[in-house]
């Protein structure tokens, strides 16, 4: 009888906006902050020029956790939104439940799988077709550098974990905090995906946080990066518990810090400071993953869609999306680089070349990896237990040895 | 046509069908939107539910996988720690601030404005601004080491262990005002002639309080306690604003945890079983209180 009513109800909130308009697209993102929004803005100027009304669904705050609550009423009631902004294997737990649109005449059509990097395709398709278009690249692996506290305190750009921790002392010794951290849960994993690549390297990562091998996860590897962050732990100042990300790069802007682990977002803090990349401040991998990428892709989901307008619209939408002129405009002002490798990369940043070269290469190497910190490869409920035993290990005296016994118990959450 | 025999049983029928008939929506929409919902939950928490809702039995998995999360009994040692010292700190200093505001000061209004203001704020402000005071690098601490106090450090809010001590300072601080304000409008309600003959029998002031007033405030200290303890249960806002549940994990508590795994992490259930645990504690505690107040009234 629950049930009943229950679909009574929701029967009731789907008729409320029954007023539909032919090839209307409604796109559920979350893009609210300045850069973001204005990379929205140019994404309904191109579809406005193709003819198509466009309806913006945005749903502020929370990460995208209030977006996706939103979405799910939509879903369950039967209204689906055209598209919504979901990323790794969300995509592929959405398409479990059977609500995704296939775009696979789209994506051959313009020939997608020769664009993106077969890992990003992967990622993008649901048994074996696309249903959702990347919109860019971010890479997760960087180390930010303030290069005037360095030359201050006489250290070198560290490559490999020995330098990293030479430079490290000599910062403290200058008085200069060497690595500025935010210890919010998320920002203590993007810290640990990082040590973990540089001290297991690509092959280990994947197999302990893609395939999540027991023996792996529980090895004297990922001990290996425990005693590593524990060391890295050190250089991290007491107030950095519940720290913004963006505050602790201000510390790296002003020289208060030295280094950042962080994802290229944080490109735009020091733009927006008005600093150079190169000059006032450097983009290096962080130690030991010169050769590997980190990534983190944005990605609109399609839903399945009963008009026939709604579908026309639907391909305008994917086929706009994976466009070079959108990959351009849209990725310079978000500070991540164009998931379409054909895209021209003159009018970027030297970081965002980088970026892009090194996609290119670890694409081909095989260094490509996905982000667990950002929910590129695991179950969500795998990701948050995982998360928990960092963010636990980070902020207390646990050690090493109880952190991999424990990591691994987690890995069993599904 | 109507004798006025048929007219009074008209309005006798009127008069026991009315009241029911004017209660029956909200008691109907109470009935669907707060019992309805509790059951849907319940019934959530007996299933695998974990994107989206899922309608099959699976038995009692899910508080099986609850009892076995570290980070549940984190969240309820948590919660027992912010409970307690939240409900007893509240009660003893709103006594305290109402006894000597009863005292027929001047300027009662002023002051007893200023001591209620804090309610009107929302928890969330609360929880923000205590955040900036009690962070080392900016608030107290720094303040007072800039006054020439370089050995003073109150660093509870980044300090894994006291973390959520600084939860308790600021909900007493939010909440302590109200607890006042009901003490006073309490204290204000007794019968001055026992007082009178209490002073005439030679009894002193503190002897008056403790003996006569204080435990004629029963009714008083049991709406105290129901609002307090359920607002200790559901406290969200305020850990989420001062210290997003951390550092790390360690000011977790229960609702946290239920938002987290319910609607970040994509299991459902989960999130479903810990509400129903959250519904219980509740139960609990306020059905054994209502019970005792209920007979004493009837005694009374």
């Amino acid at each position: 009888m629950k049930r009943k009513q229950l679909s009574a109800a929701l029967l009731a909130a789907t008729l409320l906006p029954a007023t539909v308009f032919a090839g209307e697209v409604e796109v559920l993102h979350w893009w609210t902050s300045g850069g973001e929004a204005k990379s929205v803005a140019e994404l309904k100027k191109m579809m406005t020029a193709k003819g198509d009304n466009w309806k913006d669904f945005a749903v502020a705050g929370g990460g995208g956790d209030n977006a996706m609550t939103a979405l799910k009423t939509r879903v369950v009631s039967g209204n689906p939104p055209t598209a919504a902004q979901i990323k790794g294997p969300a995509i592929q737990e959405w398409g479990a439940e059977g609500v995704l649109a296939n775009i696979d005449a789209v994506a051959k059509a313009e020939g997608w799988d020769k664009q993106l990097p077969p890992v990003v395709s992967q990622v993008m398709k649901y048994k074996g077709q696309y249903v959702a278009a990347p919109v860019n690249v971010h890479r997760v692996n960087w180390l930010w550098v303030n290069p005037e506290a360095f030359k201050k305190a006489g250290a070198k750009v560290p490559a490999s974990w020995p330098e990293f921790f030479d430079a490290a002392e000599k910062l403290k010794k200058a008085g200069i905090q060497p690595i500025a951290h935010g210890g919010q849960p998320w920002q203590d994993a993007t810290l640990f995906e990082s040590v973990a690549l540089g001290v297991g390297g690509p092959a280990y990562y994947k197999k302990a946080f893609v395939q999540l091998d027991q023996a792996t996860l529980a090895g004297p590897t990922t001990l290996k990066v425990f005693e590593t962050l524990q060391k890295v732990k050190g250089y991290i100042d007491k107030g950095a518990a519940g720290r913004d990300w963006n505050l602790a790069t201000a510390m790296v802007i002003n020289g208060k810090a030295g280094m950042q682990f962080m994802g290229d977002w944080a490109k735009g803090e020091f733009t927006a400071a008005g600093k150079k990349p190169g000059k006032d401040f450097l983009c290096v991998a962080a130690p030991g993953t010169a050769g590997s990428f980190t990534f983190n892709i944005d990605s609109l989901a399609m839903f399945k869609q009963k008009d026939a307008a709604a579908q026309k619209a639907q391909a305008d939408l994917a086929e706009t999306v994976m466009s070079k002129n959108f990959q351009e405009v849209f990725n310079l002002n978000k500070g991540s680089i164009p998931a379409r490798l054909d895209t021209p990369m003159d009018k970027f940043d030297d970081c965002a070349k980088k970026s892009k070269a090194d996609l290119t290469a670890a694409s081909k190497s095989g260094g490509l990896v996905p982000s667990f910190a950002h929910k590129m490869a695991m179950p969500s409920a795998t990701e948050g237990a995982m998360d928990d035993v960092i963010s636990q290990f980070m902020n207390s005296s646990m050690s090493p040895k109880t952190a991999t016994e424990r990591l691994a118990k987690a890995g069993k959450v599904h | 046509m109507s004798t006025p025999q048929s007219q009074a049983s008209l309005s006798a029928l009127a008069d026991r069908w009315l009241p029911k008939l004017v209660l029956s929506p909200t008691l109907l929409i109470s009935l669907v939107f707060v019992y309805g919902f509790i059951a849907w939950t319940g019934w959530l928490s007996l299933t695998e539910s974990r994107l989206l809702p899922q309608m099959d039995f699976a038995g009692l998995i899910q508080y099986q996988a609850l009892f076995e999360n570290d980070r549940w009994w984190t969240a309820v040692a948590n919660l027992g720690i912010f409970g307690g010292l939240f409900i007893g700190c509240t009660l003893a200093v709103g006594l305290f601030l109402a006894v000597l505001l009863d005292q027929k000061i001047r300027s009662e209004g002023t002051l007893r404005t200023i001591y209620l203001y804090p309610m009107a704020l929302s928890f969330i402000v609360t929880g923000t601004a205590w955040k900036w005071m009690l962070n080392p690098d900016m608030g107290l601490q720094k303040v007072i080491n800039d006054w020439g106090f370089p050995d003073f450090t109150f660093d509870w809010l980044v300090d894994p262990d006291k973390a959520i001590y600084t939860v308790v300072i600021a909900g007493v601080w939010q909440s302590s005002g109200f607890v006042m304000a009901l003490f006073l409008a309490g204290l204000r309600g007794i019968d001055d002639s026992i007082i009178k003959a209490a002073q005439v029998d030679g009894a002193s002031l503190p002897v008056i309080y403790w003996r006569i007033i204080i435990p004629s405030l029963r009714p008083v200290f049991f709406s105290v306690l129901l609002i307090l303890s359920h607002i200790a249960i559901k406290s969200f806002d305020l850990v989420m604003a001062l210290t997003g549940g951390g550092p790390g994990t360690a000011s977790d508590v229960p609702a946290i945890f239920m938002y987290q795994f319910a609607f970040t992490r994509g299991q459902l259930g989960l999130g479903a079983a810990s509400a129903m645990m959250m519904l219980m504690t509740i139960v609990a505690v306020l059905v054994p209180l209502m019970y005792m107040e209920t007979r004493s009234a009837k005694r009374g």
